[in-house]
């Protein structure tokens, strides 16, 4: 049955509130409109107001009132209407979400999953497309998740909602309306991903793509089409960029010797500068070129109309292939 | 002509369309002068023994905050936002609690902390600095200390909703629990401070907001702060009732704060308190508070004392005799003996505890780090203690260092 990212998502809600009367949904406009992506749609006539909560329009009061609810044992989803309106509840993902565990001496940990739609690639004016994982990705303390298929949309949000650590599900909004042949019911839940295991989409001896979320079909694409210029890619997809799984990557990269990271956040201080340090680190003596990253640029996210260039594309990455050292 | 009903046409006919249900805001409104009860006649007929036991708490919450200033001058504890002179604010706060309730303190609310029975030891961890937080906050009902301000005032109101809901859910483990959230002058600033009170309000939550209005953001007065008719008047733009009382009056604190936390706890709502108290000492041990405050300022509220205000009253109302203060004397000065001797041993924090708990399992990078950092620490101590030396095990190296250097 082909079911969109969105569908697969709002099914993975749907059965955790169903099997755990603790997890409660919480959000701008997620009850009675279903979200503005509809990924809570009728969950609140199915679950009721109070598990679908439509909250006031106040990120930091709904991050902080999902960690009270935590606190008292309860397992809080919260929605962040898109990445960019999540900033106002920064404060409370860095100091309390993040450190909460750590700070009680591993008496009170928060089960929190913060969905965040995010990143580019459809058209939103400003504030709407922002890639924000560095700043989740640096807080220790949070696992960073986002997926990239449809199934793994649903499979990564049990997994995050079930996690007993506070996770950041980060959801690439450009593939929202993607679709693939899937049905939940057959994703029994010990067939769940676990958190922290990346996965190798395509396998490939030239050279290893290394991507996650939006990135991960243009990756794809990028490797068909560089068969026509004799070369075999490989394709990683991250899936978890907190926990990161360091064994899954430096074996994808030893196997081929070459590189490339791909994303669309700003590639300065970015997670694609943390996976080259990290790769050249591990594997420098199996590499045959440097690491490189095809990243958004360095600037605010770009008005509609041109974040064509500004988003890595099949030429950027094929490109970035290319300058892959393979003279010999 | 046919009188069109607003239901029927809103916004063409009669009073605009309302979006939501208007409150009549009045009952909302503190009273515009703070609540006293020491010298009125209300004193006369509150509990003798109540008060009795409020004199006695006050007497050791000076103590403590004396005694816990005095640890940061001998260097034993980091840092000390001392509440002296807000203690009425810091007892009352723990002793209308029960056991079920929830406190959500901020740095400077360790004497209510200590009042709700951590041991002083546990109540100073985050201040002395071998660890963030020293008690179980499941033990005690109360979230660690919070230092960012007002960030805690949300997960109060979250604490007290996921309450109600559980009550809803299972009866038969409902837990009609009121959450308590300290707060200061500064704190009601900040944009969390206004969040919190918007969702206990549309959540009807049972929470009760108390702001210690000392005067003072450390060094900004609440003219800088705030141009409300009063800190308690916030109330009332978020639905909930606004009480406005004596801070230094611990006969009125205990009333006005256990009349709150029973208000919310019967299901009608949050309430916001405002204290009107003073900080006595600076904002920390590190603190000048010469620089933005006058001494004729800070002897004017020492005369408002809580402890001599409360003191004058029961010796007056004949309830304090001196045998009664020599006794809460001497208890205060145990108190203090049991905090020096808790402070004996020197911390000695472990190293490996730097990984512990930052998830609920270990990621592989943090193992890496712990075993770098362990493998170090080894390496340390085998070059500092060869094998071929006779120093027992337990010899404490940084000692040795410091002979050497006095020498």
């Amino acid at each position: 049955m082909s079911t969109t990212m969105v569908a697969a998502l709002n099914a993975a809600l749907r059965d955790s509130l169903r099997e755990d009367a603790g997890v409660h949904v919480l959000g701008e406009d997620v009850g009675t409109l279903g979200g503005v992506f509809r990924v809570t749609d009728g969950l609140a006539a199915e679950f009721g107001a109070q598990r679908c909560l439509d909250t006031p329009l106040a990120e930091a009061g709904i991050l902080g009132t999902a960690i009270g609810m935590a606190m008292y044992g309860l397992r809080p989803v919260v929605e962040m209407q898109f990445d960019a309106f999540a900033y106002p509840a920064f404060e409370q993902v860095v100091s309390h979400v993040a450190k909460m565990r750590n700070r009680t001496g591993g008496r009170m940990g928060l089960p929190i999953t913060i969905r965040v739609p995010y990143g580019g690639g459809v058209g939103g004016v400003e504030h709407h497309s922002d890639s924000s994982e560095a700043y989740y990705a640096h807080t220790p303390g949070l696992h960073v998740v986002t997926p990239a298929t449809v199934a793994d949309s649903y499979g990564l949000l049990r997994s995050a909602i079930a996690s007993d650590d506070p996770v950041v599900f980060l959801e690439p909004k450009r593939l929202y309306w993607s679709a693939a042949d899937f049905s939940p019911a057959e994703v029994a839940t010990a067939r769940v991903p676990p958190i922290g295991r990346a996965m190798v989409r395509r396998p490939g001896t030239s050279a290893t793509l290394l991507t996650y979320g939006p990135s991960l079909p243009i990756c794809l694409e990028a490797a068909a089409a560089a068969r026509s210029e004799g070369w075999d890619l490989a394709v990683v997809d991250l899936r978890s960029l907190v926990p990161f799984d360091d064994e899954t990557v430096c074996a994808a990269v030893r196997a081929t010797g070459r590189a490339v990271v791909v994303h669309e956040a700003a590639g300065f201080a970015g997670v694609g500068a943390e996976i080259a340090a990290r790769v050249t680190e591990r594997c420098f003596h199996h590499l045959a070129a440097p690491v490189l990253r095809v990243t958004g640029y360095d600037i605010p996210y770009p008005p509609p109309m041109l974040e064509k260039h500004h988003l890595p594309s099949v030429d950027r990455i094929l490109d970035a292939v290319a300058r892959l050292q393979w003279e010999q | 002509m046919t009188v069109l009903d607003d239901s029927t046409a809103p916004g063409l006919v009669g009073p605009p369309h309302s979006h939501g249900p208007r409150r009549d805001p009045a009952p909302l409104l503190p009273d515009p002068e703070p609540v006293r009860i020491l010298g009125t006649p209300a004193a006369k007929t509150f509990d003798a023994g109540l008060q009795r036991d409020l004199y006695r708490r006050l007497v050791l919450g000076r103590r403590f905050n004396q005694q816990a200033t005095t640890l940061t001058r001998q260097g034993r504890l980091a840092v000390y936002p001392a509440s002296t002179g807000q203690e009425a604010c810091q007892i009352t706060a723990a002793m209308v609690l029960r056991g079920v309730d929830w406190l959500f303190p901020s740095y400077r609310d360790t004497l209510a902390v200590v009042a709700r029975g951590v041991r002083p030891l546990d109540a100073l961890t985050l201040m002395r600095g071998h660890a963030h937080s020293g008690y179980d906050p499941y033990e005690h009902r109360i979230a660690p200390l919070s230092t960012p301000l007002a960030t805690q005032a949300p997960h109060a109101v979250g604490l007290a909703h996921a309450a109600r809901l559980r009550a809803a859910m299972d009866p038969a483990s409902a837990e009609d629990l009121v959450a308590l959230a300290l707060v200061g002058d500064g704190g009601t600033s900040e944009g969390d401070f206004h969040e919190a009170l918007n969702f206990a309000g549309v959540l009807g939550a049972p929470v009760v907001f108390l702001v210690q209005n000392n005067g003072y953001a450390i060094s900004v007065p609440l003219a800088s702060q705030s141009a409300a008719p009063s800190l308690a008047h916030k109330a009332v733009g978020y639905g909930i009732a606004g009480r406005l009382v004596d801070g230094n009056d611990a006969l009125a604190m205990h009333s006005v704060l256990s009349a709150a936390v029973e208000y919310a706890r019967s299901g009608r709502g949050p309430v916001l308190v405002e204290a009107v108290t003073y900080r006595l000492d600076a904002h920390t041990n590190a603190d000048d508070a010469t620089r933005y405050r006058s001494a004729a300022e800070v002897d004017a509220w020492r005369a408002r004392d809580p402890l001599t205000l409360l003191e004058r009253h029961l010796r007056a109302a004949g309830l304090l005799d001196d045998a009664g203060v020599a006794a809460a004397a001497q208890a205060a000065e145990d108190l203090a003996d049991e905090i020096r001797a808790q402070f004996d041993d020197p911390p000695d924090p472990d190293p490996d505890s730097l990984f512990a708990h930052v998830y609920a399992q270990p990621t592989s990078q943090l193992r890496e780090q712990a075993a770098e950092l362990a493998a170090r620490l080894d390496a340390d101590a085998d070059a500092a203690f060869p094998a071929d030396t006779a120093f027992p095990a337990d010899t404490a190296f940084p000692a040795d260092a410091d002979e050497d250097e006095a020498r």
